[in-house]
């Protein structure tokens, strides 16, 4: 089943509020997805020359600072980091390749769950409220934000398979549905150079699209072929550093409704969850349609419907 | 006219007072405020009832109707008046997916679009539309009229048994066994008055009608291979 929800800010002046704003969002899809659950936040942008790296650990003693220490007088480039629960973020310029080289063999026990520099992924195994609850959700600020509550179908109740999944440098996907040709897929994007961290068919979809946007594609243009080139079902809602965007497969029988006021674009599977947002009785709201690429770009202000 | 919230009452608790009203029939007006999404909101009502919804409704409102009126006010999700015997169910906004499937009578009206498989299997309600219906409306429809003064979605009426259809706009694609008819006088008249029941300021004349080739009724050997 699961559900799914996105928040895109247009009125800067909310930017404080997202987490509270999105919090009963998550939890109003948790009967369509009681197992585990996770979201994509964007905002405390580190600009160029840094990324940002979200880190999990299920063994709540790690040692972050010993980490960040070793990782900083290894790569020689400075590394300012925060625990978040069992999660911790570091902000480093160094080389992304040495750094993601550097945890794989000095923290093997340490999960990386995004690169960017804007976005932080948190999730992990039950309930949304628990999930929400362990990370703080209700006091973040950002820009914008997804997130996913998943009855798993494809793959293991994991914190691996739990979404959203990240496969690109700021770019992340949720995904209620399952698809039908992600083992050929994968292999097709392995040839072109991607990695994998998981056998999930979401977690290809999010490959995908950051494979169309390395080979030049805009968002729109990349789900524009994704219609073409994923075989399954699916209501996707995607985050980038400064977008947002929802596609539907042509059959359309996972459901999305999509919400729009002068201060938000708001997405979620059912009505339910938009109910408690501000002005809500007064937003255009409406049923995204089948293989048309609603896409929201830019800077807060200029934000604009930019799908074909 | 009795006023209930579900920010106060479960849904259970209101359905239930509507059920017993129903039996009694002491207070006839209802108006349901703060529905906000939830699923399965006046559901299986059986006497005449009117009831009032003040917001958006979720899931299946209004399901198995019986001589109720049912009116919302804002939009709908999945499967609004679905299995609906008799009465009246009119959204003052869109409707999701599935919107009268396999009703068999009354009268439902969606002054907005209705998006995917809208009267799938319908099996003599009508359904009036004042804006656009999206892909396989009408699939498998049986009996009843369907009526769509917008546009409607690829594969319109595929494998329709018996149901009329009138779209206003354009039809992206018919589905199979489904073809336009000719549309003559007896025609115009009953759009006319499905038209007016609806409260639809639309001239009959600008319609198409849609129904069945009756193709697919007996198995026929040179289909056996075909898709």
């Amino acid at each position: 089943m699961c559900g799914i929800v996105g928040l895109y800010l247009k009125n800067e002046a909310l930017q404080p509020r997202l987490g509270e704003l999105f919090q009963p969002m998550l939890l109003a899809m948790g009967d369509r997805g009681p197992d585990s659950a996770g979201f994509a936040i964007y905002g405390d942008d580190v600009g160029q020359d840094r990324l940002k790296y979200t880190l999990q650990a299920e063994d709540p003693a790690t040692d972050w600072q010993a980490l960040a220490d070793g990782l900083e007088a290894d790569l020689g480039a400075a590394v300012e980091w925060f625990r978040n629960a069992t999660a911790a973020v570091f902000k480093t310029g160094a080389d992304p390749g040495q750094v993601r080289a550097w945890l794989r063999e000095r923290a093997p026990q340490v999960r990386l769950m995004s690169v960017g520099h804007s976005i932080e992924i948190l999730k992990g195994v039950g309930h949304p409220r628990l999930v929400a609850e362990r990370f703080g959700l209700a006091r973040m600020q950002g820009t914008h934000i997804i997130g996913h509550t998943r009855m798993a179908t494809e793959s293991a109740v994991t914190m691996q398979g739990s979404h959203p999944f990240s496969t690109g440098h700021d770019l992340c996907l949720v995904h209620n549905g399952s698809l039908s040709n992600h083992n050929r897929l994968r292999l097709q994007l392995e040839r072109e150079g991607l990695e994998f961290d998981t056998d999930n068919d979401t977690e290809v979809a999010a490959a995908y699209l950051t494979w169309r946007l390395a080979e030049g594609d805009g968002l729109t243009g990349a789900l524009e072929r994704a219609v073409g080139d994923l075989d399954g079902f699916y209501t996707f809602t995607v985050g980038t550093r400064d977008g947002f965007a929802v596609l539907r497969d042509p059959i359309a029988c996972k459901p999305a409704v999509l919400a729009e006021t002068a201060d938000y674009v708001a997405m979620a599977s059912e009505y339910r969850a938009l109910a408690g947002l501000p002005g809500i009785s007064t937003a255009r709201v409406w049923e995204p349609e089948p293989t048309r690429v609603y896409v929201w770009e830019g800077s807060p202000q200029r934000s604009q419907e930019t799908g074909t | 006219m009795k006023s209930i919230s579900l920010a106060e009452h479960s849904v259970r608790e209101v359905n239930q007072l509507l059920h017993d009203q129903a039996r009694e029939l002491t207070e006839g007006q209802w108006r349901i405020t703060e529905p906000d999404g939830r699923h399965a909101l006046a559901c299986g009502l059986d006497q005449e009832l009117h009831v009032v919804i003040d917001g958006h409704a979720g899931y299946y409102c209004a399901g198995m109707n019986q001589k109720a009126t049912v009116e919302v006010n804002g939009t709908v999700g999945v499967g609004v008046a679905e299995n609906m015997m008799s009465g009246r169910v009119h959204v003052h906004g869109n409707a999701s997916q599935s919107a009268g499937a396999t009703a068999h009578g009354g009268l439902l009206v969606i002054d907005g679009n209705a998006s995917a498989r809208c009267g799938i299997s319908m099996k003599g309600v009508d359904i009036v539309v004042g804006g656009n219906v999206g892909h396989m409306s009408a699939f498998m429809a049986q009996a009843g009229r369907l009526v769509v003064c917008g546009d409607a979605g690829g594969a319109l009426g595929d494998s329709i048994y018996e149901a009329r259809l009138y779209v206003r706009g354009s039809v992206e694609s018919l589905g199979a066994d489904c073809i336009e008819k000719e549309m003559r006088e007896e025609h115009i008249s009953e759009l006319r008055a499905l038209l007016a029941q609806a409260g639809m300021e639309t001239n009959p004349a600008e319609f198409r009608r849609y129904g069945s080739a009756r193709q697919l009724y007996n198995f026929q050997v040179d289909n056996a291979d075909g898709g």
